[in-house]
């Protein structure tokens, strides 16, 4: 399929589903918040969060199975699983103080025209381009002597 | 009912997370990469998640569709904090070393790749430890 029509109709269903959980939940649906209240203590309002994670892990790997999408899966440049435990923090302790990641922010705060939202997107997008540019300066770097 | 439509609604955002190429580190990773080898595809799918998502949004709000008497949340904005600046510059961080956010990283967990199986769990601690120490547990 073409390159770009993937990416496309992927992103519409993302919408879609941010829409009918937003309709259905009374919240606005990002994934770093509903895995956040899963492990909150004392536990709050977690049953339909529960739900929509089997969905979406549920509907993944179906999905994948089937071979819908390309199947990619590559780790560029040189990064190491430390690399990734130190990323994973990052992201989960990032998305939760930042009160939303690419889902919330990023779609639903854009989509709704949220002001906030789009300069938190704005924030993350930077310090993720910022963060890619100095990884391959050092690893270039590093390579090349 | 509601509980099915919200498992249709993670089933529909899981779907459309492997279908995009969201869960592919190479290809976030390229897409982030300005200043080297840009791949513009995942901004496709921002702009697809996007437009679905506001119009559909700016729809249910005009007809004051309600789903089950569920009202549709307050999404009129705050005001930017210190706090939520800060949280956001480090999650691009780690967006940026691993290529991999939130969604992704659930909707990858069947697949079982070592990197994955790392980052998870620990993003999902970073998550209760952000929580425990800005008191966002209430």
């Amino acid at each position: 399929m073409n390159e770009y029509l993937e990416p496309l109709i992927g992103g519409a269903l993302i919408g879609l589903g941010s829409l009918l959980a937003m309709a259905a939940s009374g919240k606005v649906p990002g994934i770093s918040g509903i895995a956040g209240h899963i492990l909150r203590r004392p536990p709050g309002d977690t049953a339909w969060r529960v739900v929509f994670v089997i969905g979406l892990i549920g509907a993944a790997a179906i999905a994948s199975a089937l071979r819908l999408g390309s199947g990619d899966f590559a780790i560029p440049g040189g990064r190491s699983l430390t690399v990734y435990a130190i990323a994973g923090l990052l992201v989960g302790f990032g998305a939760r103080v930042g009160g939303g990641c690419t889902s919330g922010h990023g779609v639903c705060g854009i989509g709704s025209g949220a002001k906030d939202g789009i300069v938190y997107t704005i924030v993350f997008f930077g310090t993720a381009t910022l963060t890619v540019f100095v990884w391959n300066l050092i690893a270039g770097g590093a390579s090349a002597g | 009912m509601r509980m099915f439509l919200i498992l249709a609604a993670g089933a529909l955002f899981g779907v459309g997370l492997i279908v995009s190429g969201m869960t592919d580190p190479a290809r976030v990773i390229g897409f982030l990469d300005f200043a080297g080898d840009w791949n513009p595809a995942l901004a496709f799918v921002m702009a697809g998640a996007v437009v679905i998502f506001g119009l559909g949004q700016a729809i249910l709000r005009k007809n004051e569709v309600r789903l089950f008497t569920t009202a549709l949340p307050d999404t009129s904005p705050r005001p930017v904090s210190k706090r939520m600046l800060l949280g956001s510059a480090i999650f691009g961080i780690g967006w940026g070393l691993s290529g991999i956010c939130p969604g992704p990283a659930l909707a990858n967990l069947p697949l079982m790749h070592r990197e994955v199986l790392v980052f998870t769990p620990l993003m999902l601690a970073g998550m209760a430890a952000a929580q425990r120490l800005f008191d966002l547990d209430r």
